[in-house]
């Protein structure tokens, strides 16, 4: 049972930010009048958020490693318009583009990593020097003016549906997609818990396993059923869940996320252990630069035009996102599963207030006071255990 | 017969879940220096934050007595105004603000708000003149060295009219020479009426500078000496503070010592900013296998800094000079090279070098050697868990689960997580920089017991310590360090305090 507790006390505020992101949502459900719920809306609330959670996730590496990135807005909307230029333009095509755009981006994270990395400038001041430039670069390469439309190919990225096969009412295969997850999970939780107990290890008694699992299965199905009451599941739901899954993996089970979580926690310590502190650096900006132009990318197919606009204020979503997820302003702590819930939490509230018809300046003001509060309880939190 | 300036009765401070203090008594004269002694987590410090109303009244039992009258100090301020002044181990002062500004901070001289400079400054010489510091007021506190900003935390206390000054661990982080100023000052300031209370695990100095010693265990008074009046000893003090007999305060070892594993010629490193600064000067040294070697020197020896450049060029720049592993020359460029060499390097500060407080202890340890628990890139987290908690058995460390954040655990505790994390990382010659410092006597002994243990194990060990009964107890052979250069070698047998005080006092012209 101390256990149980123990493991509840120490991960308090993710399970605060799950239960938080689940009241939020009920709320709404009911304001709403139901219409939060609907198959439609949700497959709007996913591809709505694409792009901010594309960012949330580079994004909780930089300020893993205590530094900030303010430039992703302008990056997006930059790599945004130059894709639009070799595809539209140009006609080149969409997967040389892709490929193409993502290095661009890696490119400006290397300019950026570079200087803060090697040159030790503090990431606010390169990173909001680059949100100017890049924003200049976008008008400039764009010339003010918007470009459109892209191919369609490129289109469904961010708008497309996974292709139903044998037809009916509802779609099938999305059906089955929820399935063989929810059973590869289970294999998956079911291996690490044979591994803890050959290692000797406490497990979670088997009936409190079994109800977890069951939990899972009954979440990832419920979703899967929804949506595909709608269209099915978005291609972009795929991208993001790859990248999440990846991630995680990456910072929780790798040598590489262990030595970026150590640099953020005490840079000092890290370099004379051994971790070569200016090259994680370096390469967390390089990454970030690639997201934010995968970020660009998905926000010009949703529009279906590459404006000088887009992008404007996505770096402050993306970073309000991480704090609410749990993410420490000093560094080395946060997690993606976490950055990716404080995505959702701010999704939803934008969803849910446009919903129930609250203007914008509401909007806003409410979304920067459930920022304070998230963090002023993350504070409280720890003052109070230590 | 003096009077009792302050009388602590019976306070009792309870924590969730444990006892810090039961039923302490303290009884502190009219102008004398009171020692306070115990392990760490005896609950010296507690005891003083519930004195100086960091704990306000009536969240601890018990009755405090100042000047003859019933104090209930709610916070610091108050207990400040009644003229208790603790100085903390970790100095409170504003580094980029000058010497004037830091004494009279939160007490400015002023005038409806303004402050008046002239007569700050004026108060300001007063004050560094009374405790022999003779530096510009407006010199910015950054360009101080240690021993002299404790000085001017002293300064700052009597500009609030000290009668009882508490001092937590003054030296812990002085040389010797800072030290013995800092302690004439506190005999000096007795002199002058100002009773102290001075918590310290350097047994020496209390021997040297207290009147009485109250010893505390487990949150409990052992008990009260008069230092003349009951003919106290260093032994007498380690038997009350970890009550047992510390017969020996180096753990026996019979050396067996080897070939030549580690060899640094001609070594010389410039300051990283002062280029045309020399730090470290043509350093020989060389270290044999299951050896202990210490290196004995003042603080701003260049002990460190001769540590820090030989494991990966973490200091300095253009460093010259060659590093022999068994016989072959090897180039250290970083430090990964330095740990793959089999060289491993435990900092002096282990706050801010040596851990990371906000991660567990599994992680800790596993830091600078997780290629040992990883297939390909993926770390092992079951293996990891099963190396700490072994670690965890065998050097002691005393934790509820190594899932524990280091940030938690107490200095000696930490010292042996930073140990594990090195030996973890399988050297063949360790690095010592000040491995006992700021942890309590019973915990020395058991980091002593690791290291001449990795000694038998044929490592090569190399001791740095401002401790000379340390370096004395523990090291097969001595190198003295002066002004970044080695100014003698001495072996065991020959060695003794006074001969290496005397190497490592020699100056350049000597």
């Amino acid at each position: 049972m101390d256990a149980v507790k123990n493991l509840f006390r120490n991960n308090v505020r993710q399970y605060g930010m799950i239960i938080a992101l689940v009241a939020i949502t009920l709320l709404f459900q009911i304001l709403s009048g139901g219409i939060l719920l609907k198959p439609l809306n949700i497959t709007n609330l996913i591809q709505q958020n694409s792009y901010i959670l594309v960012l949330a996730i580079g994004m909780v590496l930089v300020i893993i490693t205590g530094h900030i990135d303010l430039s992703v807005g302008s990056v997006a909307a930059f790599v945004g318009s130059v894709s639009a230029i070799m595809m539209v333009n140009h006609g080149m095509p969409f997967f040389v583009a892709l490929i193409l755009s993502l290095l661009l981006g890696a490119l400006v994270g290397a300019w950026q990593g570079f200087w803060i990395a090697y040159v030790r400038i503090p990431s606010f001041i390169v990173t909001l020097a680059g949100m100017l430039l890049f924003r200049g670069l976008t008008m400039i390469v764009l010339e003010g003016k918007s470009i459109a439309p892209f191919p369609k190919a490129f289109q469904k990225m961010s708008t497309g549906f996974l292709p139903d096969v044998g037809g009916g009412s509802v779609h099938t295969l999305s059906i089955a997609v929820g399935i063989v997850l929810s059973l590869l999970i289970l294999a998956q939780e079911w291996r690490t818990r044979r591994t803890q107990l050959k290692y000797g290890f406490d497990v979670a008694p088997l009936p409190l396993f079994a109800a977890k699992l069951a939990a899972y299965a009954a979440v990832i199905n419920a979703f899967t059923y929804v949506l595909a009451e709608y269209r099915g599941i978005p291609y972009i739901l795929i991208i993001l869940f790859a990248l999440i899954v990846a991630y995680s993996f990456v910072m929780r089970k790798t040598v590489m996320g262990r030595r970026t979580y150590a640099l953020g926690g005490n840079e000092k310590a890290a370099a004379l252990s051994g971790v070569k502190t200016k090259k994680v650096t370096f390469w967390v900006f390089v990454n970030m630069g690639a997201l934010a132009a995968l970020s660009g990318l998905i926000y010009a197919a949703r529009l279906n035009a590459a404006t000088p606009k887009a992008g404007v204020n996505f770096e402050l979503d993306a970073i309000a996102a991480c704090f609410i997820g749990g993410a420490s302003a000093s560094g080395g702590i946060g997690t993606v599963v976490g950055a990716i819930i404080g995505g959702l939490v701010m999704g939803v509230m934008n969803n849910g207030m446009s919903l129930i018809g609250l203007g914008i300046d509401w909007q806003q003001g409410i979304k920067g006071l459930v920022l304070l509060l998230a963090v002023g309880f993350d504070i409280y939190n720890k003052n109070k255990t230590a | 017969m003096a009077d009792a300036i302050l009388e602590m009765r019976g306070i009792t401070k309870s924590f969730p879940g444990v006892k810090a203090l039961e039923n302490v008594n303290l009884t502190v004269m009219e102008g004398e220096v009171h020692a306070l002694c115990g392990e760490n987590g005896a609950g010296k410090s507690t005891l003083m934050k519930v004195l100086s109303g960091v704990y306000p009244h009536g969240t601890y039992e018990g009755e405090i007595r100042y000047q003859g009258r019933p104090c209930e100090f709610k916070d610091i301020k108050q207990s400040e105004n009644m003229g208790i002044v603790i100085i903390h181990q970790e100095l409170a002062l504003i580094p980029y603000l000058s010497i004037a500004e830091n004494i009279f901070l939160g007490n400015e001289v002023a005038r409806k708000g303004v402050i008046d400079w002239n007569e700050t400054v004026v108060k300001t010489r007063e004050l560094l003149q009374t405790v022999g510091l003779e530096e510009n007021p407006h010199t910015l506190i950054t360009h101080l060295g240690v021993g002299k900003q404790q000085l001017v935390e002293i300064a700052k206390a009597l500009s609030k009219q000290v009668k009882l000054l508490i001092l937590d661990e003054p030296t812990a982080a002085l040389n010797e020479e800072d030290s013995e100023n800092l302690l004439r000052l506190i005999l000096k300031l007795r002199g002058q009426g100002i009773s102290s209370i001075l918590i310290s695990h350097k047994l020496n100095e209390i021997a040297k500078v207290a009147d009485s010693i109250t010893i505390l265990r487990d949150g409990r008074t052992i008990e009260t000496l008069g230092m003349r009046r009951d003919e106290v000893t260093e032994d007498r003090i380690i038997k009350g503070m970890v009550g047992r007999d510390l017969t020996q305060r180096y753990p026996e070892r019979k050396p067996e010592i080897g070939e030549v594993i580690f060899e640094v010629r001609n070594w010389t490193v410039y300051h990283p900013q002062h280029l045309e600064r020399k730090v470290i000067d043509n350093v020989h040294l060389e270290i044999r296998r299951g050896e202990i070697v210490g290196i004995a020197g003042l603080m701003g020896a260049g002990r460190t800094e001769l540590a820090m450049s030989l494991f990966g060029r973490s200091y300095g720049r253009k460093i010259s000079g060659e590093i022999r592993k068994n016989g072959k020359p090897v180039v250290f460029r970083n430090v990964p090279e330095a740990i793959d060499n089999g060289l491993a390097y435990v900092t002096e500060d282990r706050k801010q070098y040596g851990l990371i407080l906000i991660d567990d202890i599994k992680r800790n340890i596993s830091l600078a050697n997780l290629k040992r628990i990883s297939r390909g890139a993926v770390v092992n987290e079951n293996e990891e868990i099963v190396a700490a908690e072994s670690f965890r058995g065998r050097m002691n460390i005393k934790t509820p689960s190594v899932l524990q954040k280091t940030g938690n655990l107490s200095g000696g505790n930490q010292q042996k997580v930073v140990l594990s994390k090195w030996i973890f990382s399988e050297p063949d010659i360790l690095i010592l920089d000040e491995p006992t410092r700021g942890i309590d006597v019973g915990a020395k002994y058991e980091i002593y017991t690791i290291i001449n243990r990795l000694a038998s194990e044929g490592k090569g060990v190399l001791l740095i310590s401002s401790e000379l009964p340390e370096i004395l107890g523990m090291c097969d052979r001595v190198y003295a360090m002066s002004e970044g250069r080695i100014t003698g070698e001495v072996r065991r047998e020959d060695a003794s305090q006074e001969t290496l005080m005397k190497l490592m006092t020699k100056g350049k012209g000597d």
